[in-house]
């Protein structure tokens, strides 16, 4: 029976027989270990619970998503580098073909999925509440089961990489190779069941800030008055809201086929593999936008805080966003133009993806047009998006460059494809939200980031970016196509995917100093005092102190004007007086709760279950999670009020810090 | 229009949801209509084209039923965000079908 177990554990549960694993296995153990340790030595487990685990302000939510999110950027960026390793050298034996295929997957799924998209709800959370001057977001408790499905969803993910075995059919996990037939291992549930419990989270997300952004903005402020961040997270949380269902649909068949024998997309049985693809690359297609958009919104507000200047055309700007946000559910089909849907099919999806390529153009010129005459100051948000703008402009115009459906046939999945990606991903998705991360960083912690070092990674990165993909753009016109793990010595591809890996491996040293910048910062901390930290802050999140507290605005802004604080430090200068102020009143507040964590673990248990088929496992997980709910359901014991003589209180330090 | 200045979740100002009485409509109606195509289906009382219609009439209508008795459509004050989401949804609902059938006929026929 022992034995039983043993040989369970060893030959089925737990990945054994790789280095690189066994490697990781034993340091995710001993960390594990060092947590509970410093925990309970520090005397910090209620800390832990009562400030962080069942919080619901959404400055420390947002916080723990920009944690998590750098996390795994960090495991996403190893998976990037073990593939550049790999591919460095013709025929190189360091990853056999499994296990590549295992990287290359998760190495995807992980930045889209557990990287881009918490960094982005990290930058909702902490900012989107602050600039419309509201309290908390609608529905406090919703945050908090958002953000904690995320993360259980991402556990899931990432546990298979040493329990299971790792999902290997690609970051769409197209059938039939992620059917049962393909994939008979575990893979491929885990993927499902990662994805499907994150992906809850984010829909209840873009819910969210739907509804905060329509319904809790301050007194007085019209739409058009919003500041372009914030149109930006609405345009994006509409988008989220109709395309993530049909990825939870998509997934959701595909789980019925693996796990029950039905044959939506299977090769026989009447199913339809090309069915998946075209139903995956409908959320698919809206999720790049979903993430590209606020790092717009990043760049818009940055962009006319540095040079000191009004953003230029508003108004196109916020037509661009929102119409590119309704476009981008129309040019899914471009992602498989090679699927032989005819020619008039192929023709009308190239063009409404060169249409949508037109509002993206309309932006860089308002950019441009922002900084035109303006007094720029180089701080570190405004180099990285001084740095996105040409480097976006490439990537957009090979986009469209691939949008040509006859000439698609050619760069179809080659390096081309990869190049070009990863150009408008990292060059616009990873140097906007680092723009939007640095820019509000003293916001989030009261003070700024150590600028010589930041500069350093921003260059490291910059070249490494270009060193990197560059040379891939020609190797997939030489005809080096994606997921191969190999390739022989007479092809010619060996000097450019040299210089490619150095690439690599220079943004992950930027990274290094990107981490040093962050404890270099914590250590000779220098607190910023004056709320405003960079002097040039022109929306409300700037108006109030460092870090907030907790209830942000002691008294509710009066809104007359885009840009509210840059006209109040205006009004100030010239002499006219601030309105007196209104006396306190007592803050309607929500409280804190366990239930979205303990939900969040019920779903983990029961999407572990079903991974295993486990029935033991997964039933409880799944009363856990109805209990829970009926729980919240009974619960009105959900918000109180911060008395008058506690905001004074708390002011008072504040005022006193200045 | 003018920012609701109040924090959303104060108890004085959620608009109406409903009475029992519309709840146990909505609710007889909706089990009505689900159960409708499934005795048609099971006891197979119509040929195939004009069993897939009546399919598609019940879920219309079930639709319908869900917005007005669980979703209070007809409830809401202005702006009317809802109306607006369901328009797009709408949208983009018979764009992924119709999308769907147009790119799939094309599939198997070529």
């Amino acid at each position: 029976m022992l034995k039983e177990f043993w040989d369970f554990l060893m030959n089925d549960f737990f990945i054994t027989g790789d280095p690189l694993i066994l490697g990781a296995q034993v340091s995710i153990g001993l960390s594990m270990v060092a947590i509970v340790i410093a925990l309970s030595y520090f005397k910090k487990w209620r800390w832990l619970w009562t400030e962080w685990l069942t919080t619901v302000d959404h400055k420390k939510i947002g916080i723990m998503y920009v944690i998590a999110a750098l996390l795994m950027l960090f495991r996403g960026g190893v998976d990037a580098l073990l593939i550049r390793t790999q591919l460095a050298m013709p025929q190189l034996e360091f990853l056999h073909a499994g296990h590549y295929n295992a990287i290359f997957t998760t190495h995807g799924v992980i930045m889209i999925l557990f990287m881009a998209m918490p960094l982005m709800f990290g930058l909702f959370n902490i900012v989107v509440p602050l600039q419309i001057g509201a309290r908390d977001v609608a529905f406090p408790y919703l945050n908090s089961l958002s953000f904690w499905l995320f993360f259980f969803g991402a556990m899931l993910f990432n546990v298979s990489f040493v329990i299971g075995g790792s999902p290997d059919a690609g970051w769409l996990a197209y059938p039939p190779l992620s059917e049962l037939s393909g994939s008979p291992g575990l893979g491929q549930d885990f993927y499902i069941w990662g994805i499907q419990i994150s992906g809850i989270g984010s829909l209840a997300s873009g819910i969210n800030f739907v509804v905060t952004i329509l319904k809790m903005r301050a007194p007085g402020m019209k739409l058009m008055q919003m500041p372009m961040f914030t149109w930006s997270v609405l345009s994006s949380s509409i988008t989220i809201m109709f395309a993530f269902p049909i990825l939870t649909v998509t997934l959701f068949l595909l789980f019925i086929d693996r796990y029950l024998g039905a044959h939506f997309f299977t090769l026989d049985g009447g199913g339809n593999p090309m069915m998946y693809i075209n139903l995956i690359w409908m959320w698919g297609h809206p999720e790049v936008y979903i993430v590209i958009l606020p790092a717009f919104g990043v760049f818009s507000d940055v962009v006319s805080a540095f040079s000191k200047k009004k953003l230029f055309g508003y108004k196109s700007m916020v037509f661009a966003l929102m119409s590119i946000s309704f476009f981008s559910f129309f040019t899914w089909l471009h992602h498989f133009f090679t699927m032989g849907s005819g020619a008039d099919v192929n023709a009308f999806f190239a063009v409404t993806t060169m249409l949508i390529a037109i509002p993206t153009g309309v932006k860089v010129f308002n950019w441009l047009f922002t900084m035109f005459r303006g007094r720029i100051t180089f701080s570190q948000p405004m180099l990285w998006t001084i740095a996105f703008i040409p480097c976006f402009v490439v990537g957009g115009m090979t986009g469209v460059m691939l949008s040509v459906a006859p000439a698609d046939f050619q760069f179809h999945n080659s390096y081309f494809l990869i190049a070009h990606f990863h150009q408008v991903l990292i060059g616009g998705v990873v140097f906007g939200y680092f723009a939007g991360l640095y820019y509000w960083w003293p916001k989030m912690f009261g003070f700024k980031l150590h600028d010589g070092l930041g500069k350093w990674a921003f260059w490291l990165w910059n070249i490494g970016f270009y060193v990197c993909f560059m040379p891939q753009y020609a190797l997939g016109l030489m005809g080096m196509t994606r997921r191969f793990n190999e390739y022989n010595f007479d092809l010619g591809w060996q000097p450019l995917n040299i210089v490619s890996t150095v690439g690599a491996f220079i943004m992950g040293l930027a990274f290094i100093f990107q981490v040093w910048q962050i404890a270099h910062s914590i250590k000779f901390l220098k607190k910023e005092k004056s709320g405003d930290a960079w002097g040039d802050g022109r929306t409300l999140e700037w108006s109030i102190p460092s870090p907030a507290p907790m209830y942000n605005f002691a008294r509710l802004p009066e809104v007359s004007s885009s840009d509210e604080w840059w006209e109040e430090k205006q009004r100030r200068a010239n002499g006219i007086k601030p309105k007196p102020l209104a006396p306190l009143e007592p803050i309607h507040m929500p409280k804190n709760s366990g239930i979205p964590f303990i939900m969040s673990v019920f779903f983990f248990i029961a999407g572990f279950g079903f991974v295993w088929h486990w029935t033991w496992m997964l039933v409880p997980g799944l009363i856990g999670v109805a209990v829970c709910m009926f729980a919240r359901s009974f619960d009105y014991d959900t918000d109180y009020y911060i008395p008058v003589d506690e905001i004074e209180r708390t002011e008072a330090a504040l005022k006193g810090g200045h | 229009m003018g920012g609701p200045n109040t924090h959303g979740h104060g108890h004085d100002e959620h608009e109406s949801h409903g009475s029992l009485k519309s709840y146990v409509i909505g609710f007889v109606l909706s089990i009505v209509l689900t159960i409708l195509p499934l005795v048609v289906v099971l006891n197979d009382m119509m040929d195939r084209t004009p069993t897939l219609i009546f399919i598609m009439i019940m879920a219309i209508l079930q639709f319908l039923v869900q917005l007005f008795f669980f979703m209070h459509l007809r409830e809401e004050k202005k702006p009317r965000f809802n109306v607006m989401a369901l328009i797009f949804g709408v949208v983009i609902l018979i764009t992924i079908i119709a999308g769907s059938i147009w790119i799939m006929t094309y599939n198997s026929v070529g």
